[in-house]
């Protein structure tokens, strides 16, 4: 036994590697990051190699990650909530098609949205897509069911979803791990009447997956993710991944001795929920992120006896803690000292000397000079110009969005139209919505800030920045005088005031890359070379 | 042994450095802890904290409750009042007075030492002052660690040498630097002590 302290994201990528996978395919997006930045720095250590490298965006990943798995070999594929989105289409057919190879799509959620746009539940999308789910409540827990779902996961014939949400992912504790187990052999299979989803094979694949969902149900039942913490007194708790160590660290607080089903598999096993309610006359049901299973119980069993999110025992929206559970359990509140009154906000921001500062100094005085100066923008470090002092730009919606909506908003006559997004976002999801724009003429500035890394995540690396992002531009059609280069510096401020007027005032597709790496990842490189001189 | 500390900072100031010297130290102790981290966004020059917690028992939750720390530990005056409702009655606030100013509306700094003073006998260090003496200014965060670990229950070496682990790759010197300022940190806060 070799114990170690890990985040939850990292006991994940421990899990995997332990349980033999042959790739991780994965964008970076906080909070589940960290799970394939582990494997990555863990590489070298490895008696077999796994493939690591970051992937385009989510959707490339997973299909990679199908295709290991068709060919037999065992793959994990990460991203955040939002990034399932982008994935959906691969997801939801993968659980037509099965897997051969044992693959396991771990999902970190944001509730509170920490760092993210919403606090969407992936559990959601399990339902959906009618594949196994886990949701361990710990970092140990996390370890060993992330080794099991490759095996569940290759014993179903079908992809197994592990959600996590941002506390544990980003909590650490001491995990102890097993041996290692050697990677599956290729065996790619011939299995058109599985993978090639025509109509005729759809169907009837599609019914393979309903007549599964019983089996599914049974290895719920059975499963150790699922337990009964026995009590007494007539009020339980339904505690779902997380929730179950608030429930339980309130019952420790308190010494309580109320009885708690813990849920950490699904579908949802029937007969251990029933044989709860049949003990209990009230039930606080406790979930981390949307009450989609308090919705389903108050449909089977009737509201009264139910309390939670829906009739505002816990609040609608946002993480849990124990706070809340104590608060819904009808616990007093504790007097506590307040936050004294002189204690101001201090919101995320922009690093000194980073150039998107300069960039943003540039764009918002030319912008100043027309009478809509709406700039469209994106997600990565750049977003943060939408704070004081830049308020620089005015949307910032998903992966892409910015120049698909530039366009949109320059189809219906907006003049200028403006976007602004990152080098890794533009690769991720930018580049069709340009050749969109350039399809259609659509008059449109697309400016792309290339720092040469995802810095919002922590500085990995980007799939394509510098001069390939000036030949992907070309490649894609946008005219060679209307691809421009800038420095975004204040040395530069004039210079670059002046290219972006002369492009924002052209009637068609043109494309500023302004230039300059991440100051962080420049310090953190002078730093190792510093340390190895 | 049961103890919760939150550590408090702002984004890039070395707040993960201290809690990974504990989780080192806590590791070979064979005591459980769950510690948490900020990442993403809010790491860009915001508010941060990290939870660490450290028990005999099993720990259930990652978060700590309000009203029940032991220690906020803050590497920025401001960032240590933020968390004031998780200090448990009688707890006490370790805090460097060195502001970090990247806010206009920052308060005035004698208004915040007002209000550290209100609360129950803190620690307030002159940490980047002890940090160049030890040999370099980006040392603070060993400094308070070393305020914080006579209050701590963890064995000073025990933290000395789960500091001379984590900084080992760096050589020597840079080892030398950390324990230097870890020690001025915790010579200043029994020094203090023993005047109470």
């Amino acid at each position: 036994m070799n114990k170690q302290l890990l985040l939850g994201a990292e006991a994940i990528a421990l899990g995997a590697l332990d349980a033999g996978i042959s790739g991780v395919y994965a964008y970076p997006g906080t909070p589940s990051t960290e799970i394939t930045e582990y494997i990555q720095k863990n590489s070298g250590n490895l008696k077999q190699p796994v493939r690591s490298a970051w992937s385009t965006n989510e959707k490339t990943a997973y299909e990679a990650a199908l295709g290991m798995s068709y060919a037999g070999k065992r793959s994990l594929v990460c991203m955040k909530h939002v990034g399932l989105n982008v994935a959906a289409d691969a997801f939801i057919n993968s659980a037509i098609t099965g897997v051969n190879g044992g693959l396991v799509v771990a999902v970190a959620d944001d509730p509170s949205m920490h760092s993210s746009q919403n606090e969407q539940d992936s559990r959601v999308y399990g339902k959906f897509a009618m594949l196994p789910a886990l949701e361990p409540s710990s970092q140990q827990d996390l370890y060993n069911a992330t080794r099991e779902a490759f095996d569940l996961s290759e014993s179903v014939k079908l992809p197994v979803l592990l959600r996590l949400t941002t506390r544990l992912a980003h909590s650490r504790a001491g995990v102890e791990s097993k041996s290692a187990r050697p990677q599956n052999p290729l065996h790619a299979i011939y299995a058109p009447e599985r993978f090639v989803l025509i109509p005729q094979n759809a169907r009837r694949q599609y019914n393979v997956l309903l007549g599964m969902q019983k089996e599914l149900e049974k290895i719920s039942e059975h499963s150790w993710l699922n337990r009964l913490v026995t009590g007494t007194g007539s009020k339980g708790v339904i505690a779902f991944g997380i929730a179950f160590n608030y429930t339980m660290e309130v019952r420790q607080t308190f010494c309580l001795d109320f009885p708690v089903l813990q849920i950490g598999q699904y579908p949802l096993p029937r007969k251990q929920v029933e044989s709860f309610f049949a003990s209990c006359d009230t039930i606080l049901v406790a979930e981390e992120g949307y009450p989609v299973y308090e919705e389903l119980l108050r449909g089977y069993f009737g509201g009264e006896s139910i309390l939670g999110r829906m009739d505002g025992t816990l609040p609608r929206t946002g993480e849990l803690n124990a706070d809340i559970i104590a608060r819904g359990l009808g616990m007093k509140p504790k007097t506590v000292m307040p936050v004294p009154d002189i204690v101001v906000h201090r919101p995320p921001a922009l690093c000194k000397g980073c150039g998107h500062r300069d960039l943003y100094d540039a764009l918002t005085t030319v912008m100043s000079s027309f009478r809509e100066h709406h700039v469209f923008s994106d997600i990565g470090c750049y977003t943060l110009g939408a704070l004081e002092p830049f308020n620089a730009i005015h949307t910032c919606v998903d992966m892409g969005a910015s120049i698909t909506m530039a366009k949109g908003a320059a189809d219906a006559g907006l003049r200028p139209a403006v976007a602004v997004i990152g080098d890794s976002t533009f690769t991720h999801s930018g580049m069709t919505g340009l050749l969109d724009a350039i399809n259609d003429r659509s008059p449109l500035t697309v400016i792309i800030a290339d720092n040469d890394t995802t810095a919002m995540t922590g500085g990995q690396l980007s799939s394509a920045t510098g001069s390939r992002l000036l030949d992907i531009c070309r490649g894609l059609g946008v005219e060679e005088r209307h691809i421009r280069t800038i420095v975004p510096l204040k040395s530069h401020l004039e210079e670059n005031m002046a290219v972006l007027r002369e492009e924002i005032s052209y009637e068609g597709v043109s494309v500023v890359i302004a230039q300059r790496e991440c100051i962080e990842t420049a310090a953190r490189k002078k730093r190792k070379q510093v340390a190895s001189q | 042994m049961n103890i919760n500390i939150i550590l408090a900072g702002v984004g890039g100031q070395g707040i993960l450095t201290i809690a990974a010297v504990i989780g080192r130290a806590v590791l070979q102790s064979n005591l459980n802890i769950r510690q948490t981290e900020v990442h993403g966004m809010s790491q860009r020059g915001g508010a941060v904290q990290s939870h660490l917690r450290i028990s005999n028992r099993e720990i259930f939750s990652d978060l700590i409750a309000e009203g029940t720390a032991d220690i906020i530990l803050s590497v920025e005056p401001h960032e240590a009042l933020r968390y004031l409702p998780f200090l448990a009655p009688d707890s006490r606030i370790i805090t460097s007075k060195d502001p970090f100013i990247n806010i206009e509306n920052y308060p005035a700094i004698e208004d915040i030492l007002a209000e550290l003073n209100r609360t129950n006998r803190p620690v307030l260090v002159n940490a980047s002052e002890l940090a160049r003496e030890a040999g370099h200014a980006r040392t603070s965060n060993m400094v308070m660690l070393g305020a914080a670990a006579p209050y701590m229950g963890i064995a000073t070496e025990q933290l000395e040498s789960a500091i001379g682990e984590l900084f080992h790759a760096k050589g020597p010197d840079i080892v030398d630097i950390n324990i230097r300022a870890f020690r001025k940190g915790e010579e200043l806060s029994q020094t203090q002590a023993t005047e109470l």
